[in-house]
């Protein structure tokens, strides 16, 4: 099945062509083209995903590269694909939410005018977001991830009738663009430095020392740059909000569970180039992000911007959670985000298709009218809130206790911060997704016109939020996805970064042995492929680690390719004292996230529901600071005021400068062409005229002077011969 | 006889010819005296064909140049002739349509 991969991306690609442009003629308008096509790639990428969890390697690897674009002898840029654990369940993340939200739309955008160019739309973002999934190079994951943009825009522009909806695509876009710039930068500089763009030459490159140091950190933040924007961390967050004004589940699939993960996937994928500078980096902008739209998201009314809002929270987590070294914890919190948040997000559609309405002001006591939407959403609520027993406590309670073995590591005790902003944030995101809840599915109606006209979903709605809901569970995720997704050996040259950061950074990796090639036996032996398939990750490092698979210190913090000379005796207790460490942290973690978990869903409980505190009370009493949140801390109008403004201004600038002087010299140098050409035509009138005329006159005059000579009498030319002849003979005799 | 006293005579001839060549306004008699030089010349071609080369080159070369006069003579009578019929005159300076 693996080796039929590349099929999965271009199965989409086929269905939005064929929608559209016979979509409309279809029958059904061609939706079940798009949701075949799709079904069938789930069908393979769960084959596929079986594969993989077959042979349960935590160095599974299959890369198929073949070149795509030779430029003169030296610039070969391959093309392929390159399946790993962490694709394997992207995979399957990517092809399970974007099939549900297909079968989803099918009920959603029912009597929509642009029904089969809807579904055209997902097609194109499915086949755009597989083949990012699938990209071996960062040249083709930029190629994707520019696609994956389109196709954002046009979405989230989909109903461009609605002007708030074509600016949000609009604003979507640039502020994208932002972002990407960096990521081409960072590939730029890759390519410069290294002159390879496949992820496995430039990791050898860099292992080689070919790029280091600063210019590396630099490399690397300007991919996570790329990240930012679409993983919508901060201060580019501000376009997630907005993409809410495209259909729901639009906003479930490309918003929620599948795009916005891009980023984090992007810097999981490139994991190995980061230097612990550039670590760092990531860790800040992910908590910076996570605290700040989670503030915001406490004041939001309307449903889906709460939801927008607790997406880049959690994308926050994630990022932070990559950053901090918790490598399995980011990605395991990417999959276990994309199933409950896309559960969310469909729940969401389903109140606003029933309602009519996004304000939840105006929602209340849905429950008993849509049981099965509450169901689903309640179960998904208790996942991102972190209760045990549930898929977002798994991975959040990862990151966090990565977060704080990241602070107890370090030599600066500021980094406690990271683990300290998260807890609390946690909190945070309890109590404003039982607000959400509370205010959405209990109490009493609030508008009984709406409510009275509220009903359950169709089926093909209600369905995939069962499924979904089924896969917020933790019991899906734990143990297997800590084995299969391993933190992958850093390669960035550390010469010369300072100590602590060094330790901080790289000491309690769970580390691979180098993964050598070792051709399967099982091998699918196309000629243009080759496969590796490493086992055994362990064998290079001491046995007998600790459960989270801890490598000895020196594994890790060493530059790559120090020999393992030391021996692990002497390095036998740091071993221990760091996996003690781990032990210590995590357990913390564990207990104090459940606990703040609960105190947020009681607090919300007091608040909306049982009615002890007052929340207009507390809003007045905090009237300020709920306004600032309410106007999400007034990021849009900084960035109209500084970004846009300044760009009005400086077109305008540029406008004055380009119609006085770039045209004032255009017209001074048409005004100096006229006057040369005055010159240049007296110049011809009289010295070339002059020369051609008076060379005629000096014909004439001398012509008329010397016609006298020819007198016709015969006698004169005789005289002259005779002369002539006398003259010669005179002067020959003397 | 010397060959100075030959070559005189011929100078003389010559001088004859010359003259009236350029006095005389008839083109008959400017033929003339275009006939007196060639005479003149031919004298020299036998003198010094006589005295100085013992051969008979000269001689035969004035047997030449005598059928090329009458040929000369032919032509231009034919002219005079010609030109008589449309101007109606011989004399040469009527002839001067080439005057620039």
């Amino acid at each position: 099945m693996i080796r039929y991969a590349y099929i999965i991306p271009f199965l989409p690609l086929l269905s939005f062509f064929i929608n559209i442009a016979v979509g409309k003629r279809l029958p059904r308008k061609g939706d079940w083209l798009c949701l075949g096509t799709i079904a069938i790639g789930l069908a393979m990428s769960i084959g596929i995903f079986y594969e993989v969890f077959r042979a349960y390697d935590p160095n599974f690897r299959y890369h198929v590269v073949f070149p795509w674009l030779t430029i003169g002898d030296r610039a070969v840029f391959n093309t392929g694909i390159l399946i790993d654990n962490v694709t394997a369940v992207m995979l399957l993340v990517v092809t399970i939410v974007s099939t549900l939200v297909h079968l989803f739309s099918i009920g959603y955008m029912h009597g929509d005018p642009r029904y089969s160019r809807y579904f055209a739309y997902l097609s194109i973002f499915s086949f755009s977001m597989l083949g990012l999934v699938l990209a071996e190079s960062f040249l083709f994951i930029y190629i994707f991830w520019e696609l994956v943009g389109l196709s954002s825009y046009l979405l989230i522009g989909f109903w461009f009738e609605k002007k708030s909806a074509s600016d949000a695509g609009k604003k979507a876009f640039i502020v994208n663009r932002v972002g990407d710039f960096g990521f081409l930068i960072g590939i730029l500089i890759i390519y410069a430095t290294c002159g390879v763009l496949g992820y496995d030459q430039v990791f050898l490159a860099i292992g080689e020392g070919k790029l280091s140091g600063t210019l590396l950190t630099l490399a690397g933040i300007g991919v996570f740059c790329g990240a930012i924007g679409k993983s919508a961390q901060f201060p580019l967050h501000v376009w997630l909000p907005d993409a809410m004004e495209g259909p729901t589940p639009v906003s479930a699939l490309i918003h929620a569970a599948t795009m916005v993960a891009a980023g984090v996937y992007l810097v999981g994928r490139v994991y190995p180039m980061f230097t612990p500078d550039a670590f760092l980096f990531i860790a800040y902008f992910g908590l910076i992000t996570l605290f700040i739209t989670a503030s915001i998201a406490l004041a939001q009314n309307d449903i889906k911007k709460v939801l927008a809002y607790s997406t880049c929270s959690q994308l926050g987590y994630m990022i932070m959670g990559l950053g901090v070294g918790g490598y399995t914890a980011g990605l395991a919190h990417l999959t276990t985000h994309a199933a409950f948040k896309a559960c969310l997000f469909l729940g969401s559609g389903s109140v606003i298709h029933a309602v009519h309405s996004q304000d939840i002001q105006e929602m209340g006591g849905l429950r008993k009218k849509m049981p099965i939407t509450f169901a689903t959403f309640l179960i998904a609520t208790l996942a991102i809130s972190g209760v045990p027993g549930f898929s977002g406590f798994y991975s959040k309670d990862m990151i966090l206790g990565a977060a704080l073995e990241f602070g107890m590591k370090s030599a600066n005790p500021l980094h406690m911060i990271f683990f300290i902003g998260a807890l609390f944030t946690a909190g945070l995101t309890a109590f404003y997704m039982f607000r959400l809840v509370i205010l959405t599915f209990f109490g009493a109606p609030k508008d009984h016109h709406k409510f009275d006209h509220a009903h359950e979903s169709p089926p093909s709605m209600w369905v995939p939020l069962v499924i979904l809901a089924g896969l917020s569970f933790s019991f899906w995720y734990s143990g297997w996805f800590g084995t299969l997704v391993q933190k992958p050996k850093s390669v960035a040259n550390l010469a010369g970064i300072s100590a602590p950061a060094k330790v901080a950074t790289m000491e309690h990796a769970a580390v691979m042995a180098p993964a050598h090639a070792e051709p399967s036996a099982a091998a699918h032996g196309e000629a243009a492929t080759h496969r590796e398939s490493t086992r055994d990750a362990s064998r290079g490092s001491a046995p007998g680690k600790g459960e989270h698979g801890q490598a000895p210190p020196h594994g890790t913090s060493a530059p790559a390719g120090t020999p393992h000379s030391t021996g692990p005796a002497a390095h036998g207790e740091s071993n221990d004292e760091a996996s003690h460490i781990a032990h210590t942290a995590h357990s913390y973690a564990m207990y104090s996230s459940v606990a703040v978990g609960t105190l947020g869903i009681f607090l919300a409980f007091v608040v909306y529901s049982f009615g002890w505190i007052n929340p207009d009370r507390v809003m007045n009493a905090v009237k300020p600071l709920h306004t600032f949140l309410q106007n999400k801390w007034y990021f849009d109008e900084l960035y109209e005021a500084t970004v846009v403004d300044g760009s009005k201004a400086l077109s305008r600038g540029l406008a004055w400068f380009d119609n006085n002087v770039v045209d004032g010299l255009v017209n001074l140098s048409a005004q100096l062409g006229v006057f040369a050409s005055f010159l240049v035509g007296k110049f011809d009138d009289y010295v070339v005229d002059g020369a051609v005329n008076g060379l005629a006159s000096a014909t004439t005059g001398s012509g008329s002077l010397l016609r006298r000579l020819q007198t016709g009498k015969l006698y004169h030319y005789v005289f002259v011969l005779a002369g002539g002849a006398l003259i010669i003979f005179l002067i020959k005799a003397f | 006889m010397t060959l100075d006293k030959l070559l005189v005579i011929a100078a003389a001839l010559f001088c004859c010819g010359l003259y009236t060549v350029m006095t005389r306004r008839n083109a008959v008699a400017v033929l003339m005296g275009v006939e007196l030089i060639l005479n003149a010349t031919n004298i020299n071609f036998v003198a010094f064909s006589f005295f100085l080369n013992r051969v008979m080159g000269g001689q035969i070369f004035a047997v030449f140049v005598i059928v090329l006069a009458a040929a000369e003579a032919a032509v231009a009578l034919a002219i005079f002739l010609r030109m008589f019929s449309t101007t109606g005159t011989v004399e040469v300076d009527a002839a001067d349509q080439l005057k620039g």
